[in-house]
This record gives C-alpha cells, structure tokens and sequence, in this order.
C-alpha cells in the first residue's frame, strides 16, 4: 500500500490472542511521517492492545510489524523501543506521584538512560530551561514544584502527554488524552496534538468524538481486533457497518 | 564552607539529624571513659556495646530502606547478607587468635582441629589479612546479591514472589551454614575471638573504639545513601517503585537500576555483619534466620520507609524496647513485635517519620484506606500498568 519508505509503522496482518480470545485479528495498519491518525472503535476493538503490541508489551502471535520501514519491532523490547523513539501515554494517566511536575520531566527528558551517567547527573541551564518550556506549553509552570498526585485528572493528562514531548519520540502512542478534561482544556489538547504532528507520527486512540473532529485527521474504526473502515470522521461516520457496531449505539 | 556544602547535599533534617548522631555518639564516649562508674549518668561499657549493636542494626536497615523504601523491593533475605559480612569478619578473628586457641594450633581455627582437618581449605586462604576479611565482607554479599538479581530482575520476578525467594536464599544458606563439612563451624559457628587488630576484644577500650567506628560507618552511610537516593538516579528509583512499567516506557533498562542498587544494599548489609561481630563475639548460622530477616524489615516499617531517619530509628527503638523487654518479661516480647507490627500498619503507614510529615500525608485517611496500607506495606501494591 503505502510507500515502505515514508511508513513509520507498518503492521501487516497481526494476530494476538489470550486464552483463545483473539484480542488482534489480521490487522493491517500503516502510519506515514508526519501523520496524525485517530482510532477509535467500540470497548475491546483491541485499540490498547494494539498499542500494547506496538511499544514491546505484548508480542504478536503472527503478523509483520516494521518501524521505519526495515526494523522488526517483534525482536525488541519495551526499552529499546522506547530508546528507538516510540513513545506512549497510557489510557489512565500514568506518572510518578510522588515527585514532583517538575522532576517527572526531568526523569523523561532525552537524556542518557544509564545507571552511571544518572548517578553523576548534574541538571544544566539549557536542560532546566527546556523543563521551563515544555511547563509552559503544558501550562503547569506554577505546579512545577507540587507533587504530582495533587494534580487534577486533566492536569495529570497534560504532564503525561508533557513527559511524552520530553522524551522527544518519533511516533507518539497516545491513549484517551481528552478523558477528564473540561471542554475548552479537550480543544487545547486537540490543538496541540495537530501541532505535534507537523513534525512526528502521532496515533491518538479517543472516544469523545468532538476531539476526533477537531483533530481533522484520518480515522481508523477498530473492530473485534480488525480495521473496520478507514477515512475521514464523515465518511466513517456514513459507513453502515461503523454505525452498527460503534456509533448507533 | 564545610557546613555550607553538609547543609546543600543533606538539607535541614538530614544535617541535623547527623549533629544529633555525632553529639550522642561524643556524649556517650565522654560519660563511660570520664565519669566513675557509680555516677547516675555513667554509660557502662556493657551499655556501649549493645549500642554498637545497634548502630549495626541501623546500617543494615538502611540498606533494607534503600531496595525497599525507594526501589520497592521487598527483600526478607536481607540477614544473609549480613552474616555473610559477619562471617568475613569472623573468619579473620578466628585466623588472628592464632595458637592461642584450646588446640593451640597456629594455623587452624580449633573446630577444624576437631574434625580432625589437615588443612585450611581454600577459602579460608587471605582471612588472615584484615584488609582481606574486610573486602570479602563487601564482596561476598555482593557477589550473591548479583548473581542473585541477575537472575530475578533480568526475569521481571517482582513483588511477593521476590520476596518468598529471599527468604528462600537466606534459609538454604542457614542450612548450609549449619553443616559442619561447610567449614565455617557449623552450629557453633565462630566464636572466642581474642583480639581485633591486635587489640583485645573483650577490653572496655576496644569496645569503645568499635562503637564509635560503628556510629562513623553509619553516619558516612547516612551521607552517601542521602547523596544517592537525592540524584537523578535516585529520582529513577522511586519512579521505578511507584510505576515500573512508566519507567520501561521511558527507555530506562529498569533491571540495570534495581541490580545496581540490589548489590549496593547487600554489600552495605554485609559491612554491618562485619561490625556486628567483634562487638558481639560470635557469629553462627542463627544470623540466617529467616525471622531475623523479617524482623529487620519490621524495623524499617516502623521508623518509615522511604526516608534515611526513620529506619535509624526504628533499628534503635525496636531493638531497644527488646532488649528491655525481654530481660524484664522475656515471654511477652514476641507478641509486642506483633502488636508493634499491627499498630504501625494500621495506625502509622509511614513509620514515626510519617508524624513529621503530617503534611504530606492525604487527610482524612479512612479505616479501608488504613487497611489497605497494611496490605500495601507488607504486601505492597501490585505494579499498576497502563
């Protein structure tokens, strides 16, 4: 289909199952640089597990999996995936509750991973003022010393998608980011995924579907572990099929 | 500044706490060599020593603190370490007593003479040297630690099933610690030591010295241990205990981060060992027990994990009341353990040093939540996943 070439990711005809159940059946999906594709899809369409197989968690039982167009993601780990540039916010916000807004950046800037090079680690002035800039761009500067169970759901969600922009990925996995938010902080998070996304791959798995329109992008329908349909949210939203299993309801 | 740079790398508790260690440690050395021995405030040598005891206590619930209380990993294996160092130490005691043992053997210890041994086995070779005994004090906790680990961490074993293998570790090194043909005394283990550096062991002045090393060793633990948990790899380690999984997605090698700090705390736990036993004389394969293991998390728990003080004084507080205890009321004591126990979990999740951190502490904490801290102090929460 696509080009091998301009594929950040291609998954080509990947099955997982758990106990027989096939979470993942046959799917096929394909990621250009530089695009921002929405997923959506019912409750267990396999939207997280897809995830899951993407960033090493869970191994495909068969299928192709390629990252920039010729390395096999099934051979790498979660680390070295993560290392490769492939970042990911989870559904539940997911960060360090104990520190500070202000060290969970740090621990996700690109920065060395090793154990001798964090032991001497010393904070630079560029890299407390790259903290300083992502803060702004997430608007929890004046949080930046408070622990981050204290944060809001909604804030919770900036400082994961926050820590994710730190790390500096190729391919941004991010999962629910609109869940708990306000509707004006939902069109916030749109705006800057699409500005995101002029310059990294960027899937957003979402179910609030006012995000998914104003993030004015391709569309994938998962169903039952498949792509159900693909396109614009107007043309998915008119296929029969889609409005059966997904949006009639 | 001197003090300038304590206070910047140890902040105010840190440093104070110190002051206080250091003055308590001048205190006592002043009021036993000072006054006479019938003045109310004389602290008898007998008093020195089980202190010196438990300043050992306290380095190894450090250690404990440090996989645990940052890292999350709930070791109840912890003693082996320990008497491994003990051990170490003992091995090189018992070469210096020379042929001044029953046996009058120069060379080997008088057990050996008793199971009618030729030789010094290999492993007992370099025990003479006190550099030796002390390297090997580190570098056999260590080296068991990492191997270990290795195979744990490398393996994702986390959780209760680590913890039921530390135990495990310990009680298999208990039983062979016991075997006579092992080599280290067996159920007797290592004992009638008469001098430490030439200095004799038995003699007020050398107890006196022992303890003070023992407070400079947990006092340079203390400030180490503050430096390592305050870096950025520190910062990773408690990332990598509230949300494992969080971490691997970052790209951090979460194996490399427990493993480094997993040897770090055995050898920590052995240098204790290695101070313990020339204060108390004896080393034998009880130091194995896997109670003693439990116990000594029991220590940390109730001094606060996750914090440097809190472990200090929970090996202090804890060991004190037992030694109160169970020479007053010798059959009571294992039930107040279990009192102390269900008590801190339930009425103190984070120790004594949660009382001074009420601030920090969520409000209006409800009895379920209380009872989940029982569960998540011991049990400790499962690494929660995306």
């Amino acid at each position: 289909m696509a080009d091998r070439k301009d594929t950040v990711l291609y998954l080509d005809n990947i099955s997982v199952s758990f106990d027989g159940f096939k979470a993942i059946n046959h799917l096929s999906l394909y990621i250009t640089r530089g695009e921002l594709r929405a997923i959506i899809g019912p409750n267990g369409a396999g939207k997280t597990t897809m995830m899951d197989i993407i960033t090493g968690k869970t191994k495909p039982d068969t299928g192709t999996l390629l990252f920039n167009g010729n390395i096999d993601l099934k051979k790498l780990d979660e680390v070295s995936i993560a290392e490769l540039g492939i970042g990911r916010k989870f559904q539940k916000p997911t960060i360090f509750e104990n520190q500070t807004v202000y060290d969970n950046i740090l621990l996700s800037l690109d920065n060395p991973r090793g154990v001798i090079a964090n032991l001497g680690y010393v904070t630079t002035k560029s890299t407390s003022d790259k903290i300083d800039e992502l803060l702004e761009i997430i608007r929890l500067t004046k949080y930046k010393n408070l622990e981050g169970s204290n944060l809001s759901h909604g804030q919770k969600q900036w400082l994961e998608i926050g820590m994710l922009l730190a790390q500096d990925p190729d391919v941004l996995l991010v999962d629910e980011p609109a869940a708990g938010m306000t509707d004006a902080e939902t069109a916030d998070t749109a705006k800057l995924l699409i500005n995101i996304a002029k310059t990294k791959s960027v899937i957003v798995v979402e179910h609030d579907m006012e995000f998914i329109r104003a993030l004015n992008s391709k569309v994938t329908v998962l169903h039952e572990g498949a792509v159900l349909a693909e396109g614009s949210l107007d043309q998915v939203s008119k296929n029969q099929e889609v409005i059966d299993v997904y949006l009639g309801r | 500044m001197i003090s300038d740079k304590f206070y910047k790398y140890l902040g105010i508790s840190g440093s104070s706490f110190l002051c206080i260690m250091g003055g308590a440690i001048l205190i006592i050395v002043a009021s036993n060599t000072l006054l006479n021995s019938d003045h109310p405030l004389h602290v008898s040598s007998y008093v020195v020593t089980l202190l010196g005891k438990y300043l050992c206590y306290a380095i190894l619930a450090i250690s404990i603190d440090l996989v645990w209380g940052y890292c999350g990993v709930l070791s109840l294996g912890h003693g082996a370490f320990f008497a491994l160092g003990g051990y170490a130490m003992g091995m090189h005691l018992m070469r210096e007593i020379g042929p001044r043992g029953v046996y009058g053997n120069p060379v080997l210890p008088d057990f050996m003479v008793f199971l009618n041994w030729k030789e010094l086995p290999w492993y007992w070779y370099g025990f003479d040297m006190f550099w030796f005994a002390i390297l090997m004090a580190v570098v056999a906790p260590a080296l068991l630690a990492y191997i270990f680990g290795w195979l744990a961490f490398r393996s994702r074993v986390t959780g209760v099933y680590l913890s039921i293998m530390t135990q495990a570790l310990t009680f298999a090194l208990l039983l062979a610690f016991y075997r006579n043909d092992m080599g280290f005394g067996g159920n007797n283990g290592l004992t009638d030591f008469k001098d430490v550096l030439g200095f004799n062991i038995q003699e007020n002045r050398t107890r006196l010295v022992l303890f003070v090393i023992s407070g400079l060793v947990l006092m340079i633990t203390f400030m180490f241990s503050k430096i390592l948990v305050d870096s950025k790899y520190g910062k990773a380690l408690i990332a990598i205990r509230d949300s494992e999984s969080r971490v691997r997605f970052l790209g951090y090698r979460v194996e490399h981060y427990k493993l480094f700090i997993w040897t770090l705390s055995a050898g920590l736990a052995g240098i204790a060992g290695a101070l313990y036993v020339p204060q108390v004389g004896i080393i034998n394969p009880s130091e194995f027990s896997p109670a003693n293991s439990i116990e000594a998390v029991l220590w940390v728990a109730v001094g606060g994990r996750g914090t440097l003080i809190g472990p200090v004084l929970g090996a202090i507080l804890v060991n004190g009341s037992k030694t109160i205890l169970t020479s007053a009321f010798p059959e009571v004591w294992l039930f107040t353990l279990g009192a102390i126990f269900i008590f801190v979990t339930i009425f103190l999740p984070k120790g004594i040093m949660g009382l001074f951190n009420r601030s920090n502490r969520k409000s209006n904490a409800s009895g379920i939540s209380k009872i989940a801290g029982l569960r998540k102090i011991f049990i400790f929460d499962g690494k929660k996943d995306g």
